[in-house]
């Protein structure tokens, strides 16, 4: 078993997946507490699935480029293959904050009250994505590209060098927002109405969790998938409030949660060969519910 | 003793409707205002506008003193999200230095050190470290009440502290904010709970979108306003409230409006009743799992 690992370890892919990948889960789970106290949870699976329409657009416009440009040789066809998935991002990243930041208005004003906005624009841009990917996709295997879009099936694997530099810096500068605005976040999150009042503008800082929520969805599509994506942010939050009862030690659980459970995940997904996603959130699900015990022992003790 | 607030004939509402208008009224430093109205007499409006969140629609907001500088210290009513929120009291009564502490990603020595000293005042200092959501009511209060101090020494605005809290902790809080006001804080507090009115020194009464009373607590009982006031509350929440012998020989000169405002009250005490149970059964199954 540990030949395996190290047979598989020797390969660069492989590491780089892994650091991606610890990096990601780390992030994701650092907002999570306040995404979840905000009741904010499903503001991340709306802006997932935002995230898939724009990734979907990008095919489209990349295929459309693509065709209009360049002849059928395999070399050519590769390059560019190779070109429009870092552009991809590009892409998905303005308009996944975009919709962050339309969803976090529509919450203000509640004319359309924001469960209701983001069911209307999370299923809205699912079925955008998914007619676009039907209609002007290139590749012959359209499910498996979408199934691999939602469950981000092994599109941690397959990362080109510059996505991996992307996705690690995008990763740090969520990290170090995080803890220059710690206090700022708690406060915001705690009680907003107190807050400014205080004299903070509230309104700025609630914008800036918009948008890192946006970069953290964006980043963790690559490692999940945008169906997973609420899994990762969600439940290593949840596991840490059920034991921990100060903010910091629940913020420092959930990011250890949600490392120890992607390092796990990502290795049990390669022994067994399963799917990435969904042994990392399988793996969030169990140290979820042994927290849950844990705290039962914990309160009649 | 200095003026610190004053509205000069304020007009509030949005977008373009009026909710409240002609308030006028004056706030020194050292004084225990408190703000008494049925529910949608536009308190709340008034509360915001105070504490700067919406702008006046005409009229002016005078603020002096550390009310200009820091803004006012603010308990606000509670929120579901506390109820379930993971954090310690200490960090809880820091984050009142959050406005103090500007771009500054960490709280200074200076802050912490006031947020201490606030928590020792509060009486809460034993439960530094004991998690929000595990405290009583009352103790609850008392954390909230320290991070307003935290934001400004000086003046405090309380938003209904006392709801949903049993007699006894009521009681204590109100001996707890009066003595706070006995040490120089201006206190302004927002209720429909007639026993706010004992400690107070002046009164701002408002009603249906404007201000039917401001002055003094000694001619505000005195008044026709105030007693009728005073005797719907008591009786409807079989209070006993220091009212003058004479009230009850007080004619009701509309009984329409008295009988609303009793059942108001009534509903208001239900109400009252129900979040006390709900809230005790919360504890109390707290206590049970503790």
């Amino acid at each position: 078993m540990l030949d395996k690992l190290a047979y598989y370890f020797s390969f660069p892919l492989v590491r780089h997946a892994m650091i991606v990948g610890l990096l990601i889960a780390l992030c994701s789970s650092l907002l999570g507490v306040s995404l979840v106290l905000k009741r904010f949870s499903f503001i991340g699976d709306g802006l997932s699935h935002v995230a898939f329409g724009a990734m979907s657009a990008a095919t489209v416009v990349s295929v459309t480029l693509k065709s209009a440009a360049s002849g059928n040789n395999a070399v050519a066809k590769w390059i560019t293959e190779v070109i429009d998935k870092t552009n991809s991002m590009v892409i998905i990243l303005p308009v996944t904050l975009i919709a962050a930041i339309l969803l976090l208005r529509t919450g203000q004003n509640t004319k359309i009250k924001g469960d209701a906005a983001i069911a209307m624009i999370s299923v809205g841009s699912l079925a955008i994505g998914y007619m676009l990917v039907n209609m002007f996709s290139a590749s012959a295997n359209v499910a498996g590209d979408v199934c691999s879009t939602l469950f981000g099936s092994t599109s941690i694997l397959t990362l080109t060098v510059g996505e991996v530099w992307l996705c690690a810096v995008l990763a740090l500068i969520v990290i170090a927002v995080f803890v220059l605005f710690y206090n700022k976040i708690f406060a915001v999150t705690f009680d907003e109405n107190f807050t400014r009042a205080a004299g903070v503008r509230a309104g700025a800082y609630n914008l800036l969790i918009a948008i890192v929520t946006a970069l953290i969805i964006v980043l963790a599509m690559n490692l999940v998938g945008s169906l997973l994506i609420s899994a990762l942010i969600i439940f290593p939050a949840l596991s840490a409030m059920r034991v921990f009862k100060s903010f910091r030690a629940v913020i420092i659980c959930s990011a250890a949660v949600s490392v120890v459970c992607a390092g796990a995940g990502l290795i049990a997904s390669l022994l067994f060969s399963t799917p990435v996603g969904s042994t990392i959130v399988t793996a969030d699900m169990i140290v979820f519910f042994m927290f849950c015990i844990v705290s039962k022992f914990l309160r009649r003790a | 003793m200095s003026q610190q607030l004053r509205c000069k004939n304020v007009s509030l509402g949005y977008e373009g409707d009026t909710v409240a208008e002609g308030l006028d009224f004056t706030l020194e430093s050292g004084d225990y205002l408190c703000i008494l109205g049925e529910n949608g007499s536009g308190k709340s409006t008034l509360i915001k506008a105070l504490l700067g969140l919406i702008p006046v629609m005409s009229g002016e907001i005078e603020r002096s003193g550390e009310a200009k500088q820091s803004g006012i210290g603010y308990l606000p009513q509670q929120t579901v999200v506390q109820r379930d929120f993971p954090a310690s009291v200490r960090e809880i009564v820091r984050s009142g230095c959050i406005a103090k502490s500007g771009f500054r990603p960490f709280y200074s020595k200076e802050e912490k050190a006031l947020a201490d000293e606030n928590m020792e005042r509060l009486g809460i200092k034993e439960l530094a470290g004991r998690c929000y959501r595990e405290l009583s009511g009352g103790q609850q209060q008392r954390v909230l009440l320290a991070r307003a101090l935290c934001a400004a020494g000086s003046i405090l605005l309380l938003d209904e502290p006392v709801t949903g809290l049993d007699p006894k902790a009521q009681a204590e809080l109100y001996e707890l904010i009066a003595s706070l006001n006995n040490s120089g804080v201006t206190i302004i507090m927002v209720s429909h709970d007639i026993g706010a009115v004992r400690f107070a020194s002046h009164i701002l009464h408002i009603g249906s979108g404007r201000q039917l009373f401001f002055g003094k607590k000694e001619d505000y009982v005195r008044s026709r306003l105030g007693r009728s006031y005073i005797i719907t509350e008591s009786t409807e929440s079989g209070e006993d409230a220091d009212i003058p012998e004479e009230a009850e020989t007080v004619p009701d000169e509309k009984p329409v409006s008295g009988r609303l405002k009793a059942a108001a009250a009534a509903g208001a005490g239900a109400l009252a009743i129900g979040t006390g149970a709900a809230i005790r059964h919360y504890v109390k199954r707290g206590e049970r799992n503790a």
